[in-house]
């Protein structure tokens, strides 16, 4: 119920909070030591409730009632899709990042219609089948992590129910991916959602006119349902009753994506659905957000890379300003990774530390003769260099310098990175004990220390070491390695 | 359902009286119940009506409670935005000066001034739009390709980089970096550094932000050489760090800036504890509205995330009341090539790079200026355009068409 107001905000709940819901056995069957440490990982989202077997007994019933609601997120979280596939979205604690962390990255969809061939009828026509292919063939590898894109959005432009329904047929048949059917039609909705039955579509969209048919489809197909009043929260608020009134559980909310002049109007819409539930309690808007940037495209008579560039700016302001799904258009690369790698990155852990421990890292199993490399703390720059040494193979050894967190251009810049650091950290490393040769490799972009890093190893008690300058960027390890390794003796 | 009897009726309205007494409820006996018409069925009291901590402006929830009879009409339930006071302003800082005021600039440039998060328009509007910084460098430097190309014809002339700058792109501020005074590059000296800073001067008419090459002794003393010559333009020296006072030069450059009128960048790397402390070294010798603070900016996908949530943890921190995170910030966006999915080579199907590079820098940008940064410095023509754009969307709002959007669905691309 409405107890969200006066429940402890995420932050000031502890963990003796959850401790005295659960059974104090310390049965361990959790697998934690005891009933604390589990009560400790709960309040940090790092376990579920369900991984305590005993409070699902019938017991412990009301307990098991009460840590659900008190554990219950700001915004509920909705299942679109089945099976392995099937995304998550919403689930948020919490307005702003550091005030917690956010779950369940945003989902991206892209758009098929269906009035599109299912194969190309002529060289170079857009199919819908090549489409569904290119969003489900999209990888990026970034930091030793595969960043892929997740629904397909299927457009009725058509109007007409038996087009519809055979062309979600046909995406429904080559993926598995979950799916969008959006149509403002409920008879077209409904041949829609008999072609994917058993897959748990999100319809989109219920508005002022159709809401009661669509609210019949969700009840009927057992789906959750987009709620869109463009630019109209009295409206959108005002659906959200109406429809969880009429029995709809599972809604996503669509204040509209205006990508021109009404930006501005879409972010603060955002922002306020979002604040009014974070913040204000308000239940009516704990719901998921959904961003349509794909109206870019009929914003203007623009060059396609100039629209594809406006859904990418649009996408980026919405994914920072609380949209849990977004539909787009363009598939090209350049435009969509911007936008995989940002959603990585804000869906992280904020309490992650900024660096790793500076110490002496192996990859492989390095020998006497193996390649000694250089590199700083920066938790970005080491997770960059050892996704690329994992890559190559290869055994190597790595030495961290700790320049407080900083990559190395700006520790180089900030004389956070010096010569008599290098050579302090290569010394402390005991690297010299291990290898038989000589040659330290620093990265390019600390090129001009290499000199003065010679003077100071001889300094610092290592006499005849040599300073090798590597590449700019630790992609091109590799081809150093195949042309400068291993050193020619002078 | 029968109504009740008048006498039950008033009973109701009674213990109805006393209950919300009881929950403190009953004010100004606004409440008037002497004419409820009361069904037993309907005293349901909803617990968010009771709570405590209710937010004014909130009305409170529906029921969730499965209904007895599904709506057939819309039910009402109008919206009111949860609105805040905060008891911390954003200190105005203005860059330049014209005649008048004691300097050559046609034109002045205030940021800052926030009352409110970020472009909180239903809260209040900043007073001041964010200003876009151009980079230009006093040598050759390392370019992407994508920027190289824009630059190519300027790049070995600072003062016509500088202006070119200003009349094609629009710039607000042109950043001057004086790359040649590091000791380990060419190590120009201070007056020739001053030099070029006379020169940009005379080239465009927009406020200078100067940047030195990060060595704190020698930046201290180049900076304090440019504070002279630039007497009373208002240029922002960047930048001034916690080394700087380790290395015991910060005073007397905190005090030369500001006895010439210039204004100080204070630079700490991602560590609110850091700008504080710096900030409390510089209120001894620098007036408080002639600092800005850079808090730090990483790449897209080398950091961001970093960068975003220090600077939105900061705006809150501010307006909130902690009066040594009041002041503007500066973000280094051109920091985004530092990304190598920014400009390197990765396969067909993520060309071209001079699209990629270009909108890396942009949302880079746009993801600060969400989080509350006040100047950003930039490189390349088109994430300029973008953000120019931006800046000016978001200051204003009431300019959505409903109509614009609503036959997307259906529309064909």
């Amino acid at each position: 119920m409405s107890e969200r107001e006066i429940k402890k905000s995420v932050r000031g709940l502890s963990p003796i909070d959850a401790y005295t819901l659960l059974p104090r056995t310390n049965c361990k069957e959790c697998g934690e030591a005891n009933c604390m440490a589990f009560a400790a990982k709960l309040v940090n989202r790092e376990v579920s409730i369900e991984d305590c077997p005993p409070i699902l007994e019938k017991k412990h019933e009301k307990e098991y009632k009460k840590l659900k609601e008190m554990l219950a997120p700001a915004i509920k979280e909705i299942i679109i899709g089945t099976g392995d596939r099937a995304v998550k979205i919403g689930g948020k604690l919490v307005m702003y990042r550091h005030e917690f962390t956010y779950h369940n990255p945003v989902s991206l969809a892209f758009d098929v219609t269906d009035e599109m061939p299912a194969r190309p009828r002529f060289s170079g026509e857009e199919a819908l089948l090549d489409r569904v292919r290119k969003v489900e063939n999209f990888l990026y590898e970034y930091i030793g992590r595969e960043l892929k894109l997740d629904m397909i959005a299927v457009r009725s432009t058509s109007n007409d129910p038996a087009t519809f329904r055979s062309a979600v047929g046909t995406v429904a048949e080559a993926t598995e991916m979950p799916l969008i059917l959006c149509s403002l039609n409920p008879n077209v909705m409904e041949a829609g959602l008999v072609a994917a039955s058993g897959r748990r579509p999100l319809i989109y969209a219920a508005t002022k006119e159709n809401w009661k048919e669509m609210a019949d489809l969700a009840l009927m197909y057992d789906c959750p349902l987009t709620v869109f009043a463009p630019n109209d929260l009295d409206l959108l608020r005002s659906l959200s009753k109406t429809l969880i009134e009429y029995g709809v559980e599972d809604l996503v909310l669509d204040p509209g994506t205006f990508p021109d002049e009404g930006l501005s109007d879409t972010v603060n819409n955002f922002t306020m659905v979002r604040r009014n539930s974070c913040k204000g309690g308000d239940e009516l808007f704990g719901f998921p957000l959904i961003g349509t940037p794909i109206t870019a495209w009929f914003s203007g008579k623009d060059s396609k890379e100039m629209l594809a560039w406006k859904e990418a700016y649009v996408g980026a302001t919405l994914m920072s300003r609380y949209a849990d799904v977004l539909i787009l258009h363009s598939v090209d690369g350049w435009s969509q990774l911007p936008l995989v790698i940002w959603r990585f990155n804000i869906y992280t852990d904020p309490r992650k530390p900024v660096s790793v421990d500076p110490e002496l890292y192996k990859f492989g199993k390095p020998d006497e003769m193996s390649p000694l490399m250089l590199t700083t703390n920066y938790a970005l720059t080491y997770f960059t260099v050892e996704s690329d040494l994992k890559k190559f193979g290869g055994n190597y050894y790595l030495i961290v310098v700790d320049t407080e967190g900083i990559s190395v251009e700006s520790a180089v810049a900030g004389r956070y990175l010096t010569a008599q650091s290098i050579a302090e950290a290569v010394k402390n490393s005991g690297i010299a004990e291990k290898i038989k040769h000589k040659h330290l490799i620093i990265p390019g972009m600390a090129a001009r220390l290499s000199g003065e890093t010679e003077d100071e190893l001889k300094n610092a008690g290592l006499p005849g070491w040599h300073v090798m300058v590597g590449p700019r960027d630790s992609s091109g390890i590799a081809k150093f390695l195949d042309e400068k390794w291993p050193p020619k003796e002078e | 359902m029968k109504t009740l009897g008048e006498e039950k009726e008033k009973k109701a309205a009674t213990q109805l009286a006393d209950l919300l007494k009881a929950l403190g409820l009953v004010g100004k006996g606004e409440i008037e119940l002497e004419d409820v018409d009361l069904e037993i069925g309907e005293l349901i009291l909803q617990p968010s009506a009771v709570a405590p901590a209710v937010p004014k402006a909130v009305k409170p929830s529906a029921a969730l409670a499965p209904p007895k009879v599904k709506p057939t009409a819309v039910l009402e339930a109008p919206f009111k935005p949860f609105v805040q006071e905060y008891p911390g302003r954003i200190r105005e800082v203005t860059f330049g000066a014209t005649k008048s005021e004691g300097g050559s600039r046609g034109k002045t440039i205030t940021v800052g001034g926030a009352t409110s998060p970020a472009f909180y328009l239903f809260e209040r509007a900043p007073p001041h739009p964010p200003a876009i910084a151009v980079d230009i460098f006093d040598m050759e430097v390392r370019l992407p390709k994508a920027i190289r190309m824009h630059v190519e014809e300027v790049w070995e002339d600072t003062a016509a980089w500088a202006k070119m700058a200003v009349d094609k792109w629009g710039a607000d501020l042109i950043s001057v970096h004086l790359l040649s005074t590091d000791p380990l590059i060419k190590d120009a000296q201070p007056a020739e550094a001053a030099k070029t800073v006379e020169d940009v001067l005379q080239a465009v008419d927009v406020p200078l932000i100067i940047g030195g090459c990060g060595d704190p002794k020698k930046d201290a003393e180049v900076f304090t050489k440019v504070a002279e010559v630039a007497e009373g333009e208002r240029v922002l020296l960047s930048s001034l760090t916690l080394d700087m006072g380790e290395a015991g030069v910060l005073d007397d450059l905190a005090k030369a800036a500001s006895k010439h009128g210039q204004l100080v960048l204070a630079f700490t790397a991602l560590d609110l504890n850091r700008a504080k402390e710096l900030n409390r070294k510089l209120y001894d010798h620098v007036p408080e509205d002639n600092i800005l603070m850079d808090l730090t900016t990483a790449a897209l996908g080398y950091g961001l995330e970093y960068s975003f949530t220090i600077h939105e943890r900061a705006r809150i921190a501010a307006l909130m009341g902690d009066s040594e995170v009041q002041h503007p910030v500066l973000a280094g966006t051109t920091n985004a090539w530092a990304a190598r999915e920014a400009w390197m080579k990765l396969g067909p199907e993520w060309e071209p790079r001079a699209l990629r590079g270009p909108i890396w820098e942009a949302i880079t940008a746009l993801s600060l200026l969400l989080a509350g940064v006040d100047v950003f410095m930039m490189m390349h023509p088109d994430a300029i355009r973008t953000m120019k754009r931006l800046t000016e969307q978001f200051m204003n709002r009431g300019n959505a068409k409903p109509e614009e959007i609503a036959s997307w669905i259906d529309a064909k691309i």
